[in-house]
């Protein structure tokens, strides 16, 4: 009979810390949208615009990193997809609405994302990294020869346009909370993506893959989507930078984007929801802080040395590391 | 002029010949990559920098100490090598146990440093570093003409690759790389210092690197951005061939550079793309490689 309420007194309690701790979280969450909410009052627009758009592509990279323990090197290829695709539209048709090209540009990253997933998932491990990167060289060979990039120069000039015909995006303010809102929406989708059974079978194949083979699952077709579903959520984010920026250049294109965007997510924290969009947000400050001072030039030394102080002193990220100072410091 | 295929044949042979000397410099960079490989288990991402390290630093070492090309195509090499056994023993040894990722993620980092610092220092547009008196001219084959200096690019190569071979698979050193590729815990069991032989390996891999990039100098724009395109070039070589065996990487460098000299020749604008397309095919085929083992 004692034993029994003790079982009970600790299921209880269990149940209620992981109340407690849920709703810490959604306070945080709340505090959270609310700086975002309220950010263009205090800093200028368009560099939280940038960091938006990077932190939907590390998010978007993370979904494949941090949850299915993949290494995608050739994310830049579905950044500049999108971006070129949405541009290209954008440009050519006027009539066009915003919210049309961004959505073609998506899905041109989506099926370049099942082009390359069905290529890539044959190897594993290091070879999965060396595939994806290969792949991308590939298409970046593509946009640097195709007539309607605009070659080295980029493509210039693309009109913001209306959103739904109605609302006027050249206004930065009306731009910031459309960005904000795609953020948002991608993020939770990913937020959805990994609390549900199908994220739940992406982090058994991260952490045993034979083992889920032998459980039954099709790990294959698992990789593929997540692969497909990251790729798309990268389009989305090179279709939004454009609109953005109103430029599409090869820079997205380039391997040299691809490593960058894994800075981010492994220096904010693999495998934690946040942890990109803090990575992003770092990573995007700094290159900015560094191009207004002397040290303008040294940005690339600069990133590959906190890829490696990251690698060798705090693999779990800046997320990663305060949950598990907290962890330890709460129980 | 004979023709083959309404391509004069001198046109294709000398395209063919400088398809050979790229595939060379596959085959060694491949080389390195799959000895690192083999016993390390890691991509060595830094592998391109290191070759770009080769590279400058003959150009450097004329510069400097006016070292004459001899001394630097053994030198240079030499003082990669051992830069490479350094980062291996400080950094690379430290997250051995850890996810592979992460050892090709702190290469990455290793890369970008280091072509970073360079590039600061002497820019993108390229060093410039006189041919050897002894190799300027060449010689006519009749069919085409053949520089002295390409020819003896692909010797040495080819001989480097064999010798590599030969220590690999002849030696008694080279049993305890095979040895500790296969189960490297078992042989630390054997009395053997595993720690050491990762260290020399590593070195070894860089230094073949090097050894190529300081091959490169006289005939290919020297700055510190030569290594970055080759690299992902040497990857797609890589998954092609296979990291299984040493002659597979040879055989498949020379075999890619080979397919892009004819593409050169036929589809000038594929020829930057054609091993990527291969790699394709390859994978769709053949998921292992050319010569890869595992399944």
């Amino acid at each position: 009979m004692a034993t029994t309420t003790t079982q009970t007194d600790i299921q209880q309690s269990i149940v209620r810390q992981q109340k407690s701790e849920q709703r810490k979280k959604q306070i945080l969450n709340l505090v959270l949208l609310a700086l975002l909410l309220l950010a263009p009052a205090v800093l200028y627009p368009v560099f939280l615009m940038k960091i938006l758009c990077f932190a939907l592509f590390a998010v978007a990279l993370n979904l494949l990193l941090g949850y299915t323990g993949l290494l995608s090197f050739g994310h830049a290829a579905f950044l500049a997809a999108g971006s070129y695709t949405t541009g290209y539209l954008l440009s050519s048709f006027p009539g066009l609405t915003t919210e049309m090209g961004i959505i073609v540009g998506t899905a041109t990253s989506l099926l370049l994302g099942l082009g390359f997933g069905l290529v890539a998932i044959r190897r594993q491990g290091i070879y999965f990294a060396m595939i994806t990167l290969a792949l991308a060289q590939l298409v970046y060979f593509f946009f640097v020869q195709a007539p309607f990039t605009g070659g080295e120069d980029g493509m210039h000039g693309v009109p913001r346009g209306h959103l739904f015909g109605l609302i006027d995006l050249s206004d930065n303010n009306a731009m910031y909370y459309f960005v904000l809102a795609v953020f948002l929406g991608g993020y939770l989708l990913v937020q959805r993506i990994v609390g549900s059974p199908f994220g739940q079978v992406l982090k058994a194949i991260k952490q045993n893959e034979p083992r889920a083979v032998s459980l039954g699952y099709n790990v294959d077709r698992y990789k593929l989507l997540a692969f497909v579903l990251s790729a798309g959520l990268a389009g989305l984010a090179g279709s939004v930078k454009t609109v953005v920026f109103q430029l599409a250049s090869l820079n997205d294109a380039h391997w040299h984007m691809s490593g960058e965007v894994i800075l981010m997510t492994l220096l904010g924290g693999t495998g934690t929801l946040l942890g990109p969009v803090v990575g992003a947000g770092f990573v995007v400050t700094l290159e900015y802080q560094l191009s207004q001072g002397p040290l303008g030039d040294w940005v690339d030394p600069i990133l590959g040395a906190i890829f490696v102080l990251t690698v060798m002193a705090f693999r779990s990220g800046i997320v990663g590391e305060i949950q598990n100072f907290m962890r330890k410091n709460m129980s | 002029m004979t023709e083959i295929l309404g391509v004069p044949v001198a046109v294709l042979s000398g395209q063919l010949m400088l398809g050979v000397i790229n595939g060379a410099f596959y085959a060694l960079l491949s080389l390195g990559l799959a000895v690192i490989f083999g016993l390390l288990k890691i991509i060595n991402f830094a592998h391109g920098a290191m070759y770009m390290l080769g590279a400058m630093g003959t150009v450097l070492l004329f510069d400097a100490f006016g070292v004459n090309y001899w001394v630097a195509l053994f030198l240079a090499p030499v003082i990669v090598g051992c830069f490479g056994i350094v980062l291996e023993y400080f950094l690379l040894r430290r997250i051995a146990g850890q996810d592979h990722i992460y050892s090709l993620l702190l290469t990455f980092g290793i890369a970008l440093i280091l072509q970073g610092v360079l590039t600061n220092i002497y820019g993108v547009s390229g060093l410039r570093y006189s041919m050897p008196e002894v190799f300027r001219g060449g010689m006519n084959l009749g069919f085409m003409f053949l520089p002295y200096y390409r020819a003896w690019v692909i010797v040495a190569a080819l001989l480097v690759c064999f010798g590599t071979w030969f220590m690999i698979e002849k030696t008694r050193l080279g049993s305890y790389l095979r040895a500790g590729t296969e189960d490297s815990q078992l042989m630390q069991g054997f009395g053997i210092n595993v720690p050491l032989l990762i260290s020399l390996t590593y070195g070894f891999g860089v230094m073949l690197a090097a050894f190529a990039g300081a091959l490169a100098a006289p005939i290919y724009s020297v700055s510190p951005v030569m290594g970055s395109n080759i690299l992902i070039v040497v990857f797609a070589v890589v998954v092609i061939g296979g990291m299984g065996s040493i002659a597979g990487a040879v055989i498949t460098g020379l075999m890619m550079g080979v397919v892009e000299g004819f593409t050169k020749v036929f589809y000038p604008e594929g020829s930057a793309a054609v091993i990527f397309l291969v790699m394709v095919v390859v994978l769709l085929i053949r998921p292992s490689g050319l010569f890869g083992k595992e399944a």
